[in-house]
């Protein structure tokens, strides 16, 4: 974590041109093939992917287009947005960030994939921070395989020429062209949020971390009792933690509310059944820390 | 239901009922009462709270181990919660058994044993004003079977004081 790249080491020493204004592209032309159906319909908490990508990425830029196929352009969930139409030939995600990058010669493109339903602030606004105008994009390294992830990435306008020339080679994939051309990489604060979904069974393991889940972490309900719920001065309530166990969320909230006990004093309960503090918590579960009892 | 919570004053006579059993020999029967002193200082009053969702299940888990332990017949825990008086009965332990020794036996092991596992918290208030959270004395005490599922360091659980000041 303390070793990740610091944006100020690469601050430019001298002049140089402005960096190009970062518009949106939100990737929509996939066949969704292993998922045998439309990924950008998917729906998480109400809204499907297409629509999440897009109001995500309209928080930070000032335009945000949906890539589509040109037989796409027409699909009503796809019409609503302003539309770049594939105009490169060839097949796959280098096709629509070729075309962007073609239609807006001037901007620089954050591309997104629409299948991360766990794309976060925190992902987007790390990529903005830490992009490299300099170099032919700023991409994230993968948690999973340590490669470069180009679908959630800031394409700059000099990646045209160059896209051009590896297509030409008969390159088509567009994480090998960031291996070889030395994009920015940066290691990503949220781990979790370049998890892509693929399969019916990713969506639904997906689907069940959402049950009561943001992105960020998960929620949790507490009840406090006897001199916790005094100390805490309520009696329940819901939080979003990133913590994974009882240990680690008891150093929360006693960091919070000044917990006199020590955990050693103490048992949890999770889901009104006694656990151990390094019981994994999934969402929605209900915790409760038990002080030294004294019933009879 | 074998454990039991009452807001109200515990109906003896009704718990007695439900005990009742043409093979029992002997019926032993455990009250506590709430004391005017503790450690040493008066106490007008207590207030009992319990995370009951957990409570019920472990206290029905004592009085099974009770039941099939010594055996008995019958074995039935009631507990108050809210703000008693001194003289007010705060938990009730009956069982009825083929013979008394077992009854006896079984009544002193559920009422040590919900004294030590089962969530429920004592607030003393004191003639002087204040009030505390009573800790569970048991833990310095330490008295064998319930103390390991207890789970408190007894040096720690003494070592912190209600936070009266």
């Amino acid at each position: 974590m303390t070793d990740g790249p610091t944006p100020a080491s690469d601050a430019p020493r001298t002049p140089r041109p402005p960096a190009a204004p970062v518009f949106g592209l939100v990737l929509a032309g996939g066949l969704s093939s292993r998922m045998q159906r439309d990924k950008a319909a998917i729906e998480y908490q109400g809204r499907s992917q297409l629509e999440r990508a897009v109001e995500l990425a309209a928080k930070y830029l000032p335009e945000v287009f949906v890539s589509v196929r040109a037989g796409q352009a027409a699909d009503p969930s796809r019409a609503r947005y302003p539309l770049i139409v594939d105009s490169v030939p060839g097949e796959g995600p280098i096709v629509g960030i070729r075309s962007a990058l073609a239609a807006r010669p001037d901007v620089a493109w954050l591309v997104l994939a629409c299948d991360l339903p766990f794309l976060s602030d925190a992902a987007l606004s790390q990529l903005l921070a830490e992009r490299d105008p300099t170099a032919s994009a700023t991409a994230f390294r993968s948690a999973h395989d340590g490669l470069p992830e180009p679908l959630c990435a800031i394409w700059e306008p000099k990646a045209a020429a160059e896209l051009a020339a590896y297509q030409a080679a008969e390159g088509r994939c567009p994480r090998k062209f960031l291996i070889r051309h030395g994009a920015k990489i940066l290691e990503p604060r949220d781990r979790r949020a370049l998890d892509n979904i693929n399969t019916p069974d990713e969506y639904h393991e997906a689907l069940r971390s959402f049950d009561g889940e943001a992105s960020t972490g998960m929620q949790l309900k507490i009840q406090y009792y006897a001199l916790m719920r005094e100390q805490a001065g309520r009696s329940d309530e819901t939080l979003e933690t990133t913590a994974s166990t009882p240990a680690d969320l008891y150093s929360e909230l006693k960091a919070r509310y000044g917990f006199t006990l020590s955990r050693e004093q103490l048992k949890v309960a999770v889901n009104s059944e006694f656990a151990a503090w390094s019981h994994k918590l999934a969402a929605g579960d209900s915790v409760v820390f038990i002080p030294p009892v004294a019933g009879g | 239901m074998s454990f039991r919570f009452a807001h109200d004053p515990i109906d003896t006579a009704t718990a007695r009922a439900e005990l009742l059993d043409p093979g029992a020999g002997g019926f032993v029967t455990f009250e506590g009462w709430v004391r005017d002193f503790n450690e040493g200082r008066e106490v007008t009053a207590l207030e009992y709270e319990a995370f009951q969702a957990l409570a019920v299940k472990e206290g029905a888990r004592i009085v099974a181990e009770a039941v099939a332990r010594f055996p008995v017949r019958h074995a039935l825990c009631i507990h108050r919660v809210g703000r008693l008086a001194l003289t007010d009965m705060a938990v009730w332990v009956g069982v009825s058994a083929t013979h008394r020794g077992e009854a006896f036996d079984a009544c002193r092991f559920i009422i040590d044993a919900v004294k030590h596992r089962v969530p429920i918290w004592k607030k003393e208030h004191y003639r002087n004003g204040d009030s505390g959270w009573v800790n569970c004395e048991a833990c310095a005490a330490g008295p064998g079977a319930a103390a390991p599922a207890h789970g408190h360091e007894p040096a720690q659980a003494h070592g912190h004081e209600p936070n009266a000041a």
